[in-house]
């Protein structure tokens, strides 16, 4: 299995799932040997052996210094990619990374040390090293696996390299598209390439709903009769659910995630600021960052709502639980969301959730309440609705409680385990 | 015996900063302030600037036997932090005070924008600063300058409305014209009430341009009689930093304005007096009429650097909007809170007009961006209107 990143070192929920789907498939008896690009020797190993793609000495290449320079700079930078990320957010996450690291250099050898500022183009060739490193190492321990599992289209080149040199099965795994990142008019060329040449070399695509299903069928022209749903579940053992204490009274809806386009945040502002003309008796939360924050702001201020909209910025692991814990109800208005995990993580917390149709989790959850992302009235009509009926309020926490704890990566996994075995002759 | 004369004004004013707050601190923590970096930034600029340069015109006006003046405005906001962090900054001022060669004028207690929220803020403000500086310096202030220079008709007779009869302002060129600045004028709707205004060339060749300038006391007073051939007076007001703080030591800042009064007082052209002095002493040529509001910030002199975008307008709608709550509640700790909440600091770092003036705005700011500013600053206003209500509600 080539995935990109592990727990407990994650940018984004790729590793989480990656965690629950080795996990899952070790319940139903399927070992695994998961490879990385860069491991940090602290992932669970319980459920999956870890390959560190990093200790792993590529026999095609001629190792000049330059060769190993290179080397070592993807390896080192591997660890900030961000499954998610499209090749232009690459380069900036990378920028930012490197002027970090720039600064602590220069604050321990002054000057000396200069970075080529040439990763962020390089993303395209990281990916091609990775699968030059997985082909190496899936001809290593051919004897050791049935089939080959690639995690989005950042592992895909390894997955087929892995295919080409051992004749093995491949099951490639959508968790989202090149449609999901940027518009239908604004896409990744080569992005969408590779996901493409991956789904057309796999034997079997798993995509994590049906509305991802319907984008691989359509977009990427695959059979479908090759591309299989596998909805997401979420992990929840050892999860103790937060005591915080409230410092604001009223009742609090939250917004949680990166605040870009395909999240449609405009939609709940707009929702919002209808639900303030009729009560002032709540706070709505939107808590993350992204590229259209500065633009949500504004938003907020020019509907002169700014005193009940409030903007948390970034939030790290302990602080997005404790937003959870504080909110009243959950929102996730994407425009498209291939699954969307955050509100199973609401629901569990005793929050009712309010998602888009438009999203793969309003697939299997019963107990949301789901409108159209573009429906301002309806999103405005359930908060009120939640915060003002209290029956509605307790009906669907307790419903969708009990809902999302069913919701388990044994039982995702038990369907993962027959693709792989309509796969293995 | 000089007919003419030069003007002195210094702005003294350091914000109350705010600390980052969170969502997750409204109604829990009401502590606002970012104490350590209030008084690090006082204690820095006091060495740097306030003491040194304090010292610099106590000495100057007693070698110059009383014919060197100079008038100050200093901020509640900046007395109360000189009182907690650097007393002996208060301490150098009242020993200028005790010349009687050094004017302290009046201006809004919290260095706020309420001339343009709230009437009745304003005048409860300017109040508590007279009361503030006659407290610590023994004097009534009679003139007076409001945040920023900031003025319009309707200003200009609330001014002359609370008692005082002389007024600084921006001698904003497109208010005046081919006017000069350099002469006494009058508020159009408020003929009674003398207008000063900045000759913002030679104000900011010496707050902005001194070190690019390198100009000499002799050369200086060479700019300043081609400047004012034909006028009375040279009114050059700018902020007290730029001495020591904005213009460094090292640009030999403070020689320059050592050497000044002596080259001044040689020449003979020029005398020194004070705003309500030059009022005494001039007789007013013209009115000036100001519809829109005018103030001495960026190129445009206008209030755009405060209030010119959504987010500031938002952010001063809203804290404006709890003046009545608050009267009727009328808690002093509310009332101090809400007071540094109006230092025109916090709308400043809303600003977003990066590109004309960003040098200057960027100088200032202690938040990364606008929109930093403007969510820690309305968080800060959820927090105080929890504490509003809750004060309201346990009167009923």
């Amino acid at each position: 299995m080539f995935g990109w990143e592990f727990p407990p070192h994650i940018a984004g929920g790729l590793g989480t799932a990656c965690e629950g789907i080795v996990k899952g498939l070790a319940h139903n008896g399927v070992e695994t040997l998961f490879v990385m690009p860069s491991a940090s020797g602290d992932e669970d190993q319980s459920a999956t052996t870890i390959i560190n793609a990093s200790d792993v000495a590529v026999d095609t290449v001629t190792e000049t210094v330059d060769e190993f320079l290179d080397k070592v700079k993807f390896i080192h930078i591997g660890s900030n990619m961000v499954p998610y990320a499209d090749p232009e957010e690459f380069g900036r996450l990378v920028e930012e990374e490197k002027r970090r690291q720039v600064k602590d250099f220069s604050i321990s050898y002054g000057q000396k040390f200069k970075f080529s500022g040439k990763y962020g183009a390089n993303l395209m060739e990281e990916v091609a090293r990775y699968a030059m490193v997985g082909g190496t190492i899936a001809m290593q321990r051919k004897d050791e696996f049935d089939v080959i599992h690639a995690h989005d289209w950042l592992c895909y080149y390894a997955g087929i390299a892995a295919k080409e040199l051992t004749g093995k099965p491949l099951v490639i795994h959508v968790h989202a598209t090149s449609f999901d990142r940027g518009s239908v008019d604004n896409i990744d060329t080569r992005v969408f390439a590779i996901e493409q040449r991956g789904m057309q070399v796999a034997d079997k695509v798993v995509t994590v709903s049906d509305l991802t299903r319907n984008i691989v069928i359509t977009r990427y022209g695959i059979d479908p009769a090759k591309v299989v749903t596998v909805h997401n579940a979420v992990d929840f053992s050892g999860r103790e659910n937060l005591e915080v204490e409230r410092g604001v009274k009223e009742p609090v809806v939250t917004f949680l995630g990166r605040i870009t386009y395909q999240k449609g945040p405009e939609y709940f502002i707009e929702a919002a600021a209808k639900v303030l003309k009729r009560t002032k008796n709540v706070r709505f939360v939107m808590a993350g960052s992204g590229d259209m924050m500065n633009r949500a702001i504004r938003h907020a201020a020019r509907l002169g709502i700014s005193d009940r909209f409030h903007f948390t910025g970034f939030l790290r692991g302990a602080d997005v639980q404790k937003m959870f814990a504080l909110s009243d109800v959950y929102i996730m208005p994407s425009i498209s969301e291939p699954f969307g995990i955050s509100p199973l993580e609401a629901m569990r917390t005793g929050v009712p959730s309010i998602i888009s149709k438009q999203s793969g989790a309003a697939e299997v959850l019963k107990y949301a309440f789901k409108v159209d992302f573009w429906d301002v009235d309806a999103i405005a009509d359930d908060i009120y609705g939640l915060l003002s009926y209290p029956a509605l309020a307790h009906f669907s926490t307790a419903m969708g409680y009990d809902e999302v704890n069913a919701l388990k990566w044994n039982g995702a996994c038990a369907k993962l385990k027959k693709v792989y075995e309509s796969v293995v002759k | 015996m000089a007919t003419k004369s030069i003007c002195l004004y210094f702005q003294v004013h350091q914000p109350t900063r705010l600390r980052l707050y969170r969502f997750f601190d409204i109604g829990k923590d009401s502590h606002y302030y970012d104490d350590f970096a209030n008084r690090t930034i006082l204690r820095r600029v006091a060495q740097k600037c306030y003491l040194p340069m304090n010292q610099l015109m106590l000495e100057l006006i007693n070698a110059n036997k009383g014919k060197f003046k100079i008038a100050y405005s200093i901020s509640g906001s900046a007395l109360d932090q000189f009182q907690r962090f650097a007393p002996e900054v208060i301490d150098s001022f009242k020993a200028l005070a005790a010349t009687g060669r050094v004017e302290f004028l009046a201006e809004t207690y919290y260095h706020s924008l309420a001339s343009l929220g709230s009437d009745s803020e304003f005048k409860q403000q300017v109040a508590k600063h007279a009361a503030k500086i006659e407290e610590l310096f023994g004097v009534k202030p009679t003139a007076f300058r409001n945040t920023e220079l900031i003025y319009d008709n309707s200003i200009g007779k609330i001014v002359y409305e609370m008692g005082y009869k002389t007024m600084l302002t921006e001698g904003a060129r497109h208010i005046m014209g081919w006017q000069s600045p350099n002469f006494v004028y009058t508020s159009a709707t408020q003929p009674r009430l003398k207008l000063l205004l900045r000759n913002y060339t030679l104000s900011d060749d010496i707050a902005f341009r001194f070190a690019q300038n390198k100009v000499t006391a002799e050369q200086y007073v060479g700019w300043l009689k081609e400047n004012a051939k034909d006028g009375d007076i040279v009114n050059l007001f700018m902020d007290y930093e730029t001495f020591g703080e904005h213009q460094g030591a090292e640009t030999g800042i403070f020689d320059f304005m050592k050497a000044l009064p002596a080259a001044v007082l040689k020449d003979g052209t020029f005398g020194f007096a004070t705003p309500s002095e030059v009022v005494k002493k001039y007789k007013p040529v013209s009115d000036i009429d100001v519809e829109d509001t005018i103030s001495w910030a960026d190129e445009e002199r206008d209030v755009t650097a405060w209030l010119g975008n959504e987010l500031q307008s938002e952010a001063f709608k809203k804290v404006y909007a709890m003046k009545e709550k608050l009267a009727i509640v009328n808690d002093p700790d509310l009332y101090e809170d809400w007071g540094h909440l109006q230092e025109s600091d916090h709308f400043y770092y809303m600003c977003t007009k990066f590109f004309s003036d960003g040098e200057v705005h960027k100088y200032f700011n202690p938040y990364d961006t606008p929109y930093e500013a403007f969510i820690n600053y309305m968080n800060v206003i959820s927090d105080f209107q929890i504490r509003l209500d809750e004060k309201r509600a346990a009167l009923d």
